[in-house]
């Protein structure tokens, strides 16, 4: 089973390193991690997707803890949360596929930011699946490259996650 | 003030009285500033050495132990100690030089990334690029290395950070920044009534102890349990002296070359009070059949240690004298009395009756080691300050050098690092001036780190270093021996120098012992002496570490005694 752990991290240099060698260190699998300051410039968030079934979450958590510069972490309850990935996907669009594609860019609320004669450039978020789904629905056209910035979640309420 | 005198100051506020290091380039100016200081800095022959010396001050003393190292070679000459002392959690702050600010990134001479080389080995590191900040590093440092599980800490320092002019006011203490920092300290109740309950419903209990209680300095509270509760201790390796070896309670070391009677306990054992320990592999072999009957306590300040390779059924995440103080309060509300489980005692008797360490004085008119350590027992009385090389030597140590009181035993446990023994016992010299100090060393390991015998006699640091000299590496020789069909690859060392001609080149005293009836004597004479001294004794070549369980084995793999 996946797991999103929400880190917070002093804002410091090296401390990305240091949660990166922790995982190396001790054999864990980072399946994506996202990176960006929050709201308060000092402290950092790490969202961290990890699979149970090559660790058990718990001992990925407490060695994370022991990191000096790790201030706090949700083990992020997936119906207690939402959770977002952007995709960036460029697929070959020619004058009879354009409108298929359109239609089934419609459905799923994605957006195009670029046309040019052979390809176009589609931006979507959503839930993993759902961008696992759309790439599928987009292969058959010929996909040309394509970037996931990986899983970001949100508890749900008023807690802070 | 110079930002190089303000470290200086700084380290003294921490109580820091001894540093051991070894000077280099960019260190200049730190050296400059040490020319004027009170603080003592002991020369080493080599960074690793001082590394270590660093480690055995700390383990010996409490304290916490500082070593100092110039950029490049000098700072990865100290990966050893600092992967050594993160191992055994032991306090070490490691100060090392670094290139100036400016020529960090661009190959300069003797640069080395010592932040990042010892990322996964220390518990925490600074880079210093701000002179300001050095007050409030130094004091943090010394905050992380000290408390909760304790372990290294490396300061990387450049050097013109430590020629820059700076303010610093040594009664002004400087807030600590370490909001993630929080170890905690105190045993949930609740865990700890239950696990009072399992005690005192437990029919054939052990304690197993480890390290974490010397660190937590919770001796007596250990023993008071195992007194009052009339439960067997059997202790790991850098938990020998948490509990008295003598007493008869004690059933010595545990594990793949524990005591038989240690051994059963735990395979027979329905509760075990594990206390600052990490069921580390050498202790459980085969996880699946480690202590198959019993039920765990397990007390320790790392909550990534409980459930970390066998889960446990109470874990108490808190510090080891807190915890057992606790416990003791809620035992001695229970009825304990000592006949509720008879039978356990008497079948613990009998398996140290029936099994008892082996010793024969001597074979064949050969030195056997295991004797060697026993005479070296007596003849201190039990209480020198041991320290150990890795291998056989340690083994021989553990098992037959009965250690009283903590801090009295000092080996390398998790990292098993040849050539620690004879500078940490140059450490434990200086935490302990007045301690006969002895090094129970291996003829392969004391030569790793032997060029220390010129720090030794520069000081006048009387250390004793017993070579058990069999002129093998003899722990993988034994394997060679046991699981290779005695191919011995490249264990077999008969190139030596002569040990006594080496002692006394280093201005030390040598002595050599190679017949059974005159190692008291040269024992006794070379213990005497206010020098530091190499006594070379030859034992019996091909002798093994009994008794043995196979890695990864259980207590019914047991090897008693040569096949």
């Amino acid at each position: 089973m996946k797991h999103t752990l929400s880190v917070l991290v002093e804002n410091k240099p090296g401390v990305l390193t240091r949660v990166a060698g922790l995982f190396a260190r001790r054999g864990f699998n980072i399946d994506s991690l996202v990176v960006a300051e929050t709201e308060n410039p000092v402290v950092s968030r790490m969202t961290i997707t990890v699979d149970e079934q090559d660790h058990p979450v718990e001992q990925v958590s407490k060695q994370l803890h022991k990191l000096i510069n790790v201030l706090k972490i949700t083990d992020l309850d997936p119906a207690g949360s939402v959770e977002r990935e952007l995709l960036l996907l460029k697929v070959k669009a020619d004058a009879q596929s354009r409108s298929e594609i359109m239609q089934i860019v419609e459905i799923f609320r994605a957006k195009i930011v670029d046309v040019s004669p052979e390809v176009i450039i589609i931006e979507m978020t959503g839930t993993r699946d759902k961008v696992s789904a759309f790439m599928e629905l987009m292969k058959p056209f010929g996909v040309v490259e394509l970037m996931r910035t990986g899983r970001m979640a949100m508890s749900r309420g008023k807690r802070p996650t | 003030m110079r930002a190089a005198d303000v470290i200086l100051e700084a380290l003294k506020r921490e109580g820091v009285d001894t540093i051991f290091g070894f000077p280099g380039g960019v260190l200049l100016p730190l050296y400059d500033a040490i020319y004027d200081s009170d603080i003592n800095h002991i020369l080493a022959r080599h960074e690793q050495g001082a590394g270590h010396a660093a480690d055995g001050y700390a383990r010996a003393s409490g304290k916490v132990g500082v070593c100092l190292a110039t950029s490049g070679p000098g700072a990865t000459n100290l990966v050893t100690p600092i992967a050594n002392a993160y191992m055994d959690s032991v306090p070490l702050v490691a100060i090392t030089g670094q290139v100036s600010r400016h020529l960090i990134g661009l190959d300069s001479f003797q640069e080395a990334d010592v932040t990042g080389i010892t990322l996964p080995i220390v518990k925490h590191s600074y880079l210093v690029k701000d002179a300001a900040k050095l007050p409030r590093i130094i004091r943090e440092a010394f905050y992380i290395a000290g408390t909760g599980r304790p372990g290294p800490v490396v300061i990387d320092i450049p050097v013109d950070v430590t020629k820059e002019e700076m303010e610093f006011d040594p009664e002004f203490l400087p807030a600590m920044d370490l909001p993630g920092y929080k170890p905690t300290v105190k045993g949930h109740p609740k865990q700890v009534k239950e696990a009072a309950r399992l005690v005192a419903k437990a029919e054939r209990p052990v304690i197993y102890a480890g390290g974490g209680v010397i660190t937590a300095g919770a001796s007596d509270e250990l023993r008071e349990l195992a007194l009052y509760g009339h439960i067997p201790v059997t202790t790991t390796l850098t938990g020998k002296g948490a509990f008295p070896e003598d007493h008869d309670l004690s059933m010595g070391m545990l594990g793949m070359h524990g005591t038989q009677y240690a051994n059963y306990a735990m395979s027979r054992a329905d509760l075990i009070v594990a206390v600052g320990v990490r069921f580390d592999d050498r202790v459980t072999g085969n996880l699946a059949a480690f202590a198959p009957e019993a039920k765990f306590i397990h007390v320790d300040l790392d909550p990534a240690e409980i459930s970390k390779n066998v889960t446990v059924d109470v874990p108490i995440v808190g510090d080891a004298k807190k915890v057992l103080t606790d416990l003791m309060a809620e035992v001695r509300k229970l009825d304990l009395p000592p006949e509720r489980h008879l039978p356990w005692m008497e079948q613990v008797e009998a398996w140290k009756r029936d099994h008892p360490l082996l010793v024969k004085d001597s074979e064949n008119g050969e030195i056997i080691p295991e004797a060697a350590v026993r005479r070296i027992w007596e003849v201190t009385r039990g209480e020198a300050v041991v320290c150990t090389e890795v291998g056989q030597n340690q083994m021989w140590a553990a098992l037959h050098y009965l250690s009283r009181h903590p801090r009295r035993f000092i080996s390398s446990g998790g990292l098993g690092t040849m050539g620690f023994g004879f500078p940490a016992a140059i450490g434990a010299q200086v935490a302990c001036p007045d301690a006969l100090v002895v090094d129970i060393a291996g003829d392969g390991s004391f030569q790793m780190t032997i060029q220390e015998l010129a720090t030794a006699v520069q000081y006048g640091l009387p250390v004793k270093v017993c070579i058990l000299n069999n002129q093998y590496l003899g722990m993988v020789r034994q394997w060679q021996e046991l699981f290779w069909n005695k191919r011995y690859s490249h264990t077999c060392v008969e190139c030596q120098p002569d040990f006594v001609k080496l002692a006394e080149a280093y201005g030390a005293e040598g002595y050599r012992a190679a017949h059974p009836e005159e190692l008291e004597e040269v024992l006794r004479i070379a213990f005497a002496s206010d020098r530091p001294a190499v006594i070379d004794i030859r034992v019996k070549r091909e002798a093994n570490v009994f008794p043995m369980i196979p890695a990864g084995g259980t207590v019914h793999d047991m090897m008693e005694r040569e096949p």
